[in-house]
C-alpha cells in the first residue's frame, strides 16, 4: 500500500465525513408507513373558543415538507393537475399567488395539503377524490417550494416551464403566514 | 342653447362636407397634443347606421351597445369640443366589489340601474332625487365556487333593459329577470354549469322576444353555445353549440356560407380529432348585434381549445368566426371563419357595428369588425361576404386576408410548436383589441377603436383534460409591441381603410368608448384617467381621474332636468388588470396567462376599487 494511496484514502475519508455533516433532508426510506387518511382538521384560524387549544402539526408533515422527490414529484404533479392554469407559475391568475408571504387559508404544509383535499369556498376544487393521499403531500411540498420554505439543496435546479421562470434554487424565501391573514 | 346647437349644425355640415374646405382643419400627420392625425377625416358620403337598427335617441341608455348596430353612439350634443373641460362631477356611488369592472350603467325612465362584477348585484338608482339615492339592490347570490372557473377576473359585461324588465346573467351560469320598478325577480334560469367550467360573463341581448346569452370558459374546455330564452317566462326556446354535429350547431338548409371552406356537412365533427370537438370551445362571451329588418342576430364565436394547436389538427370549426342567425328558431344563415385553426386565442366575439356604406357606387348593408386578430373587416351582411380587411395596428401573425378566398394568410414563420417558445407574435393572446367595444359615430363616419399594442412568446405544451380546471396549455409572456405603447385609441376611417388619427397610451387599452353627436370621444384608462378626446381630430379636451382604473364602459344620458350627462364605473381588473385585482405576483411573468408581464406596473399606479362616476356641464 503506497503512501499516496493512503493519503487518498485518508482524503476520502475527511470527505466522507464532510458530506456526512451536509445538511440534507432526511429521505426516510425506510420509514414505518404512515396510515392513508386525509389530512384535514388543521384550520387557519387562531381564535379558540373557551381556552387555547394547541394546534398540533399533522405527524406526516415531516416526512414530506423539504423533502426532495416528494417536491420533486409534486411539481410534477402540479402542471399535470392543470395547476398552473390558475395559480401561474407561483404568480397567481383565476387562483391566488403561490409564491407571495399571503396565505388565504395557512401556509404550513398541512394547510396547504387541507386546501387541495378539501378545496376552499372561493374557487379552489376539491382533489380528495382524484389524487392520493401521498401525492396530495407532494404537490402540498411543492406548493411550499414556490416561496421558497425548503432548502435550496431540496429543490430543482431546473424549472419545468419552457420559458421566464426563474430555477426554485433561486426563489427568496418569504415569511409564511400559518394563519389566515385576512387578504382576501 | 343656442350657441351648441349652432355647433352641432356645423359639425353636421362638415360631415355633409360638401365644398366646406374650411371644415378641413387637419393637415396630413399633423400633431394636435399627443394624437397624430393622419390626413383628414371623410367628408360626405360615408358610412351611416342602419336606421332601424339605430334609432334617435330619446335620452336614455338601455342597452350596453347603445342600439343594435351596436354604435356606442349618443345623439345628445349639449356637450361638444368647446365647452367639455367644464364637465364637473354631479355624484358618485361605490359598488361594493374590487373586482374588474366591465359594464356600462343603464338608463331608463330615469333610474340609473348597475350591474357589478361577482357577486353580481344589480342596483337601481333615482336619478329624480338628489346625490342619486339607491331604490333597491337585487342580489342573486350566484355560488362562491364560480369564481374559481372564471378565467379572466370575475367580471359582468352588462345588463340590458327591455319592456320593465332587466335582464342580466350571473357567474355561476343563470340568466335573471328582474322587475325595472321593484327590483323583484321575474324569472331565473340556470343555463351554464360550472362543473364543467362553465361561467356566464357577457351581457344579453333582448331582440324578437328572445334574451340571448352564450357561455364563457373557453380556457376550460367547455363547449361553446349560444341560447335563446323566451322574454316573457324565461324558457330555452333554442340553443346552438358552436362546435359538434350540424343538427346541434343549428345548420340546416338555410346555411349558405359564402365561402368554399366554410362549406360541407358536419364540419363541426371533421375539422377536429375525434371527440375533441366536446371540449373544443367555441364561446359566445362578447357581443351580439341584431339587424331588425332580416330579423338576423350576427355574434363572434370565441377561441378553440385547448390553445396548444397542436392538439387540435383541422379548422376547428365553427371557432374564431362569426355566424347570422334567425333570432326567432336559431336556425344558422351564414359563417364566416377569421381564423381556420387559431393559434394565438384570437377569440373573434369583438363587437359588430351595423352599417350602410357607399360601395362601388352603391350602399351596401355591411358590418365593421375591429377583429383581434389585428384586421379590420368590412363584410356585407346579407352574406358574409369580405369587402376589405386591412390591419389597424401592428400585426406579423398573420400576412394578410385574401379578398378572393376570404382566408386570412398565415404565416408559418410565428407557428407554435409544441416544446419549443415562438416570439415576437404581435397582437398577443388578447388580440390587437379585446373586448372592449368601439364606437360609430354617423356623423363623423369614423369608428373609434380602444385597443392594444402587445406582442407575445408563446411555449406550447400538452393540456391535460380535467373537467372543472383550466385546459390552455401554453406559457405565455406578453410585451409591448413596436414603439413601446401598450395601448392605442384609433380613430379609423372604414371606407378608406386608414387611420384618420391615433393616441398612444401608455397601458393596454381595457375601457369601451362612447362618441356623441356633439363630436366628443370618451375612454379611460387602465391608471384612472378618464379622457374627452375631439371626435375629428383626437385633440385631449379634458380628463378626470378616477379613483381606480378604468375598463369600463362610458355612457351618455339626457337626466330628468333636460341635461346631458357622462357616466361610468371606475374599477381595474380583467384579464388586464388582474394583477391588481386578484393581487398577483408580478415576480412570475405567466401569471394571467401571461399578460401580467406586460403589466408589472399596475400595481404601482392604481388599486381596486369599484365606483361610478357622472357628469355634466355647470348651469
Amino acid at each position: 500500500m503506497s503512501s499516496r494511496f493512503r493519503a487518498s484514502l485518508a482524503l476520502l475519508a475527511v470527505a466522507t465525513l464532510a458530506l456526512a455533516a451536509c445538511d440534507r433532508e432526511e429521505r426516510h426510506s425506510r420509514a414505518k408507513p404512515m396510515g392513508e387518511t386525509v389530512p384535514a382538521g388543521t384550520s387557519p384560524d387562531t381564535i379558540w373558543p373557551g381556552g387555547t387549544v394547541p394546534q398540533t402539526l399533522d405527524p406526516r408533515a415531516k416526512l414530506y415538507d423539504n423533502n426532495a422527490p416528494a417536491i420533486s414529484q409534486g411539481q410534477s404533479l402540479y402542471s399535470q393537475m392543470n395547476c398552473g392554469g390558475c395559480h401561474s407559475h407561483g404568480g397567481g391568475g383565476m387562483g391566488p399567488a403561490l409564491m407571495d408571504d399571503e396565505w388565504r387559508y395557512g401556509g404550513r404544509i398541512d394547510q396547504i395539503a387541507t386546501s387541495i383535499a378539501e378545496g376552499r369556498p372561493n374557487g379552489m376544487p376539491s382533489w380528495r377524490s382524484k389524487l392520493t393521499e401521498d401525492q396530495i403531500w407532494q404537490l402540498a411540498a411543492y406548493v411550499r417550494s414556490m416561496s421558497g420554505q425548503p432548502s435550496k439543496d431540496a429543490v430543482n435546479s431546473r424549472a419545468d416551464a419552457m420559458s421566464a421562470t426563474a430555477p426554485q434554487t433561486l426563489t427568496p424565501r418569504e415569511t409564511v403566514q400559518t394563519s389566515d391573514t385576512a387578504e382576501q | 342653447m343656442q350657441r351648441v346647437a349652432c355647433a352641432y349644425l356645423v359639425t353636421l355640415l362638415c360631415t355633409a362636407g360638401a365644398a366646406l374646405t374650411a371644415c378641413h382643419r387637419s393637415e396630413q400627420r399633423q400633431q394636435y397634443g399627443s394624437a397624430t392625425v393622419y390626413g383628414t377625416a371623410p367628408a360626405g358620403n360615408h358610412a351611416v347606421a342602419p336606421p332601424a337598427a339605430s334609432p334617435a335617441d330619446d335620452g336614455n341608455w338601455t342597452m350596453p351597445s347603445k342600439d343594435y348596430a351596436a354604435t356606442r353612439f349618443s345623439g345628445l350634443n349639449q356637450i361638444n369640443p368647446g365647452n367639455v373641460s367644464k364637465l364637473a362631477l354631479s355624484f358618485t356611488f361605490s359598488t361594493a366589489t374590487t373586482h374588474g369592472y366591465e359594464a356600462p350603467p343603464l338608463v331608463v325612465n330615469n333610474t340609473m340601474y348597475l350591474i357589478t362584477p361577482f357577486p353580481n348585484y344589480l342596483y337601481a338608482l333615482d336619478l329624480t332625487k338628489p346625490g342619486a339615492p339607491t331604490k333597491w339592490v337585487f342580489k342573486p347570490k350566484p355560488v362562491a365556487a364560480s369564481q374559481g372557473v372564471a378565467c379572466c377576473d370575475t367580471v359582468n359585461r352588462g345588463a340590458v333593459y327591455d319592456n320593465g324588465k332587466i335582464f342580466f346573467n350571473t357567474l355561476d351560469g343563470q340568466t335573471i329577470a328582474v322587475d325595472a320598478d321593484s327590483g323583484q325577480q321575474v324569472w331565473r334560469t340556470q343555463l351554464g354549469d360550472i362543473q364543467k367550467g362553465e361561467t356566464i360573463t357577457m351581457a344579453p341581448l333582448v331582440a324578437g322576444g328572445k334574451v340571448l346569452v352564450g357561455n364563457s370558459g373557453g380556457e376550460m374546455g367547455v363547449r361553446g353555445w349560444v341560447a335563446a330564452l323566451d322574454e316573457g317566462s324565461g324558457k330555452l326556446a333554442w340553443r346552438a353549440f358552436n362546435t359538434g354535429p350540424d343538427k346541434d350547431v343549428l345548420i340546416g338548409s338555410r346555411f349558405k356560407p359564402f365561402y368554399k371552406s366554410d362549406q360541407g356537412k358536419d364540419l363541426g365533427v371533421k375539422t377536429w380529432p375525434p371527440e375533441a370537438w366536446k371540449i373544443g370551445g367555441g364561446t359566445v362571451w362578447g357581443w351580439l348585434s341584431y339587424d331588425p329588418e332580416t330579423k338576423l342576430i350576427y355574434y363572434g364565436v370565441g377561441n378553440p381549445g385547448p390553445w396548444n394547436p397542436d392538439q387540435r389538427p383541422g379548422d376547428n370549426k365553427w371557432t374564431t368566426g362569426v355566424f347570422a342567425r334567425d333570432v326567432s328558431t336559431g336556425e344558422a344563415v351564414w359563417f364566416y371563419q377569421t381564423t381556420p385553426h387559431d393559434l394565438f386565442d384570437h377569440d373573434d366575439i369583438n363587437e359588430i357595428i351595423l352599417a350602410d356604406i357607399p360601395w362601388n357606387g352603391q350602399r351596401r348593408p355591411v358590418m365593421f369588425r375591429p377583429a383581434r386578430a389585428g384586421f379590420f373587416y368590412v363584410q356585407d351582411r346579407r352574406t358574409g361576404q369580405v369587402l376589405s380587411a386591412a390591419p389597424y395596428g401592428y400585426v406579423n401573425g398573420y400576412r394578410g386576408v385574401d379578398l378572393k378566398t376570404g382566408q386570412i394568410i398565415p404565416n408559418h414563420d410565428k407557428d407554435p410548436k409544441v416544446g419549443r417558445v415562438v416570439r415576437d407574435i404581435c397582437p398577443a393572446a388578447p388580440g390587437l383589441k379585446d373586448w372592449n367595444p368601439s364606437a360609430f359615430s354617423p356623423v363623423t363616419g369614423l369608428v373609434y377603436i380602444p385597443h392594444n399594442n402587445l406582442c407575445m412568446d408563446f411555449g406550447a405544451m400538452q393540456a391535460n383534460y380535467i373537467s372543472g380546471t383550466p385546459y390552455v396549455g401554453a406559457d405565455v409572456k406578453m410585451y409591448a409591441g413596436p414603439g413601446g405603447n401598450r395601448g392605442a385609441f384609433t380613430a379609423w376611417d372604414p371606407i378608406h381603410q386608414k387611420k384618420v388619427w391615433e393616441i398612444p397610451e401608455d397601458l393596454p387599452l381595457w375601457s369601451p368608448a362612447l362618441v356623441t353627436a356633439g363630436g366628443v370621444v370618451f375612454y379611460g384608462t387602465m391608471d384612472g384617467w378618464f379622457k374627452a378626446v375631439d371626435a375629428r381630430t383626437g385633440k385631449q379636451l379634458w380628463q378626470f381621474k378616477a379613483g381606480s382604473g378604468i375598463i369600463g364602459q362610458p355612457i351618455s344620458y339626457k337626466g330628468p332636468d333636460g341635461r346631458q350627462y357622462i357616466a361610468f364605473v371606475a374599477g381595474v381588473g380583467g384579464w388586464a388588470g388582474a394583477v391588481v385585482s386578484a393581487k398577483m405576483d408580478t415576480r412570475d411573468p405567466t401569471g394571467a396567462l401571461g399578460f401580467v408581464n406586460a403589466v408589472k406596473d399596475l400595481p404601482q399606479k392604481t388599486t381596486a376599487g369599484g365606483m361610478l362616476y357622472v357628469f355634466t356641464l355647470p348651469r
